[in-house]
């Protein structure tokens, strides 16, 4: 993995995440997924399970404990695909 | 935002999800009648919304064997099954489930959460994976996060995504522990048993099946989907409620694997709780009598359920896949289904409501479980109030 997949994962995150909140709602690496965007837990398990398909990894739910913004989220998602 | 703020920021949101203080989640009932019938506020109501699949929770047997108890024993163990809590009727109990599945071990819980937490936990923990379906009862995830296990999700009843999900894992199969339920409680659907057997063959894993909606239900004898499929030697372990089908409170697990024994040293949810009182055991043995002893009742139950299926189907309801006791009518907003709530308690008839997230797919429920003890007219009513909501609600 390079950084540039880095971005490319921020990007295909935002851009979804777009399609699941408000047209108004600015979305950034800062914001907070619950608070700011309004996912809610299913919403976020459903996004989750698109997630593995895209990247065609497994991400253990129970890992989210600790996801609270966009970029953990991504950051997440870097470090599962690239030790697998 | 404080802890307390936390809290009264999801008062506000549940608030808004329904206003003037409607009280369709925890509402009271003052009195019951009987199985079918009970008091909410000053209205005599049909219960369409308990999990008294079988209508035992006044058989004369449970009753009898109950009051007996309670003036030999006591009205509770007030211990664990560690230490003083394990009486004659418990170990007798659990003989009994682990004959009726039959396996070689059964161990009782204090309620079927406890059952599923107690379960998952013990079997699984860190480094293992459990594998579960997306609708998942809230007590199956519980027990995951307990296990402390990886925690992966497939689409419900999706076997194609199961598959993908399962072949991602690669070796860890090995140590990953699928798990299902015979009867969805959301919309009342089965597992597809046979497609997951399959799978778990193929990738070596180990299956639980959760057999709590389908226990008496299921089956010629009642055990569930297992029976029904004829798939009992091929799950690894199942666990149930007492609080359905047989009326009272508790939970089990069976299985043929000798290690089922060691969960009683391991597994915080069945240690670190008293056992269940001697008048719930005793109760919980005479259903189970009732439930095996033959199928009168499950027959009356599919009589009620196709009924009132084929008719709520015919008047133009969107409803779960699949007829059985647990008939859900799937509505698209909270509002409408808040009102068909509230038009079938103001005719004297109690259901579920179920609002989003609990819902699948950001649907809004309203949810019948239909029971033995209907009768044929019950049904009838019901189906005609249904009907006219529809016209009103749904113009």
């Amino acid at each position: 993995m390079t950084a540039s997949n880095y971005d490319e994962i921020m990007q295909l995150l935002c851009d979804r995440l777009g399609s699941l909140t408000a047209s108004d709602i600015q979305i950034t690496p800062e914001s907070n997924l619950i608070g700011q965007l309004s996912i809610d837990s299913i919403k976020l398990l459903n996004l989750i399970m698109e997630i593995e398909d895209t990247f065609d990894i497994s991400v253990p739910i129970n890992a989210l404990a600790d996801v609270q913004t966009v970029r953990d989220l991504v950051d997440l998602i870097y470090k599962i695909k690239s030790s697998s | 935002m404080n802890l307390l703020e936390k809290l009264d920021a999801a008062a506000a949101a549940r608030k808004a999800l329904l206003p003037n203080g409607v009280g369709a989640f925890g509402i009271p009932i003052e009195e019951v009648y009987s199985a079918t019938e009970a008091r909410i506020g000053h209205r005599r109501v049909l219960l369409l919304g308990t999990n008294n699949y079988l209508g035992l929770t006044f058989a004369p047997e449970c009753l009898e064997a109950a009051h007996e108890a309670i003036d030999e024993e006591g009205t509770g163990t007030t211990g664990s099954r560690m230490a003083n809590g394990s009486y004659f009727g418990h170990r007798a109990l659990e003989k009994e489930f682990a004959d009726f599945y039959q396996c070689s071990s059964g161990m009782v819980f204090t309620t079927g959460y406890q059952a599923n937490l107690g379960t998952i936990s013990g079997l699984v923990g860190r480094g293992d994976t459990v594998l579960i379906d997306g609708d998942s009862h809230a007590s199956i995830y519980d027990g995951c996060i307990l296990s402390g296990a990886d925690i992966i999700r497939f689409k419900h009843n999706d076997m194609v995504d199961m598959e993908k999900r399962l072949c991602r894992l690669g070796e860890r199969t090995q140590t990953t522990l699928i798990i299902a339920e015979g009867i969805y409680s959301m919309l009342g659907d089965q597992a597809p048993l046979a497609e997951i057997v399959k799978l778990k063959n193929k990738y070596n894993c180990t299956l639980l099946l959760d057999e709590a909606h389908s226990l008496g239900v299921l089956g010629e004898t009642g055990q569930g989907l297992v029976e029904k499929t004829g798939l009992l030697k091929e799950v690894d372990f199942i666990t149930g409620t007492f609080s359905k089908s047989l009326c009272s409170i508790g939970g089990f697990c069976v299985s043929n694997h000798s290690q089922l024994e060691q969960l009683r040293y391991v597994s915080h949810p069945y240690i670190f709780t008293a056992s269940p009182s001697p008048a719930t055991i005793a109760s919980t043995r005479a259903a189970l009598k009732l439930l095996s002893g033959g199928t009168e009742l499950r027959d009356q139950l599919w009589k009620n359920s196709n009924q009132l299926y084929t008719k709520l189907e015919e008047t133009g309801y969107t409803l779960g896949p699949e007829p059985g006791p647990v008939i859900a009518a799937i509505v698209d907003n909270p509002q409408q289904a808040l009102a068909l709530w509230q038009g079938l308690l103001d005719h004297d008839i109690y259901v579920n409501l179920i609002l989003p997230p609990a819902a699948p797919e950001g649907k809004s429920l309203v949810r019948c479980s239909v029971n033995a003890a209907h009768t044929i007219e019950q049904m009838d009513y019901v189906g005609s109030i249904f009907a006219k909501l529809k016209q009103e609600i749904f113009k």
